[in-house]
């Protein structure tokens, strides 16, 4: 079973609940934890383990070659990313705008247009007991974050196929790297906050699955701060509640300092076993 | 006109609570733009009344008629997304997974494939509670090209505070450090990040670092709930000191920032004799910048 973890807002504990979640899972299931932020991945902070593999991710984009190049013209009109531009006598391949969908590299009469591999990030995958963590991390300065995200769940496909659960921590906000990290799960948990942001962007988050069409329940973290128009708003949406983390500031210390917090907090074990009885339910 | 870009990398850091407490202070003087626009949340404090709205149309998707196509799949076979699907004898595009890039239809043998436009999300120019104008977006629901519509929200908001012969454009931007942050920092003169004191903030402010240093743009930081963990605020200071970035201040943890977003207003109205005169600090400070 595949749950993302995903929120809308930046900063409400989606970390915090992934990797608690996958530990605690981790102690009878065989887990996996695959960390989707690839812009700035975290989960790793919080875990180690014995590395499994260290793979260099790639992606393919299109490298003039000048001499086979009769100047057709047709390239540039192929591209929609303006990532392949004529100037005068030559072509100009902007890698950064590049989306790798081979039509300007396929669709040329002179085979001028090769593809070839660059750099996209780093997968690591390390192994504690029970638990498999996949880190995905983005080459600084790349502008796309769905194709590694792309890879990381391929990777998990094939080598996590019969693990009982794969925990996704996905990007905030609710494009397209999120919808690319929490498109193929089969249940997603909401996280949030009860203050007006927290609730705005939790709004958007749940347009976005019920777009998709992902199962979802919602847990509110830091109750005890804002107010209560968050569980006003479930009820009268008919979502899920499924736990609520109460706000401690000692829990935000103990995060920042890269602790697991279930062995530390009953509140935070005890939210967590509410949420994997649900999950229990639905499986 | 000076631009200032507040990002963070890491989400949740008080982005949007740091740019309503300056805005406040600079009003007469500014004009605002709300960059994270996949979770835009600005608009819950300024209380904006759109003056103008526009539709952003920029993309394309494929769409394939049924009646002309033949079920040959070549497009399908050449699409490198996984987008199209045989679907009862004919060849149906996910919208979900198509990246637009229209090589389908330049192959599709029976012309059964066209490219419609995307609209991405809404525009909007209004005015606000704090006497400043502030551009502002709600990307569409699935939408793709959310650094257009960046750009788009950027370049509407340079205008008009050129038009309006202010000083200041304050962009609130994304967490992370692709696509959406990338658009916010082109052309900026100064990046105002916010960090707080975890090892999450502080690995997440130093791949924004490594991402800043690519563009030509000075750069400040302030540390918020920065006595949440002393060890680790001391470790950004100096790391801050060692990389030559200005540390404007460091805020301490309160209940005020919830307060405020609670009761829709920046940290400064909330309680305004202990939060002005330190976002009037940081405000000076910003102005100095080179």
């Amino acid at each position: 079973m595949r749950i993302a973890i995903a929120s809308g807002k930046g900063g409400t504990g989606k970390t915090t609940l992934a990797v608690n979640l996958a530990l605690k899972l981790a102690e009878n299931h065989s887990t996996a934890l695959l960390d989707l932020d690839v812009e700035e991945p975290n989960s790793g902070i919080f875990l180690s383990g014995q590395d499994v593999q260290n793979l260099r991710a790639v992606r393919m984009v299109p490298q003039w070659d000048q001499k086979s190049c009769s100047l057709c013209g047709k390239c540039p009109t192929h591209c929609r990313y303006n990532a392949v531009i004529r100037l005068g006598d030559y072509i100009m391949v902007l890698p950064e705008l590049c989306h790798s969908c081979y039509a300007c590299s396929e669709l040329c009469p002179d085979n001028a247009l090769p593809m070839q591999e660059q750099s996209l990030g780093q997968i690591r995958h390390l192994r504690s007991g029970n638990l498999d963590f996949v880190e995905s991390r983005l080459d600084i300065g790349l502008e796309q974050a769905s194709p590694l995200i792309g890879q990381a769940l391929d990777y998990a496909d094939s080598h996590f196929e019969n693990h009982k659960y794969q925990i996704l921590d996905s990007p905030p906000g609710t494009s397209c790297a999120m919808i690319s990290a929490t498109k193929t799960a089969d249940y997603a948990i909401l996280i949030s906050e009860p203050t007006p942001f927290g609730l705005y962007d939790l709004s958007l988050a749940v347009e976005t699955m019920r777009h998709l069409e992902i199962d979802f329940g919602v847990v509110v973290n830091r109750w005890g701060i804002g107010n209560s128009d968050i569980l006003d708003y479930l009820d009268k949406e008919h979502i899920t509640l499924l736990a609520k983390i109460p706000h401690n500031r000692e829990i935000a210390k103990s995060y920042s300092q890269g602790e697991i917090l279930y062995q530390s907090f009953p509140e935070v074990d005890q939210a967590i076993c509410m949420i994997i009885r649900h999950l229990e339910g639905i499986a | 006109m000076k631009e200032i870009v507040c990002i963070s990398g890491k989400g949740g850091t008080g982005k949007s609570s740091v740019v309503s407490a300056l805005a406040w202070i600079a009003k007469e003087n500014l004009v605002v733009a709300d960059c994270d626009v996949d979770a835009a949340d600005l608009h819950l404090i300024f209380s904006p009344t759109a003056r103008k709205s526009e539709d952003f149309y920029s993309g394309i998707k494929a769409e394939i008629d049924p009646a002309k196509c033949i079920g040959c799949g070549l497009c399908a076979q050449k699409c490198r997304f996984d987008a199209i699907c045989r679907k009862d004898g004919v060849y149906e595009v996910s919208a979900l997974d198509c990246e637009g890039c229209g090589y389908c239809y330049h192959i599709c043998p029976t012309k059964a494939i066209s490219l419609p436009e995307q609209l991405v999300g809404n525009c909007y120019t209004s005015d606000t509670r704090f006497n400043c104008s502030l551009v502002h977006a709600k990307l569409g629901i699935g939408a793709d090209n959310s650094g257009k519509l960046v750009a788009r929200v950027k370049n509407e908001a340079k205008v008009l505070a050129k038009k309006e012969e202010k000083d200041y454009l304050l962009v609130d931007g994304s967490p992370g450090i692709g696509c959406p942050v990338i658009s916010s920092l082109s052309g900026a003169d100064i990046v105002l990040m916010v960090t707080e004191p975890s090892l999450s903030a502080q690995s997440d402010l130093a791949r924004l670092w490594e991402l800043i240093q690519k563009f030509q743009i000075s750069a400040a930081c302030i540390i918020n709930k920065a006595d949440i963990n002393p060890e680790i605020s001391q470790t950004i200071r100096t790391w801050l000191q060692k990389e030559g970035i200005r540390h404007l201040a460091d805020l301490p943890y309160s209940s005020d920032f919830q307060i405020a977003i609670t009761n829709g207003q920046s940290v400064t109205e909330q309680n305004n004799t202990k939060w002005q005169p330190m976002f009037l600090k940081i405000w000076e400070s910003l102005k100095e910048i080179q």
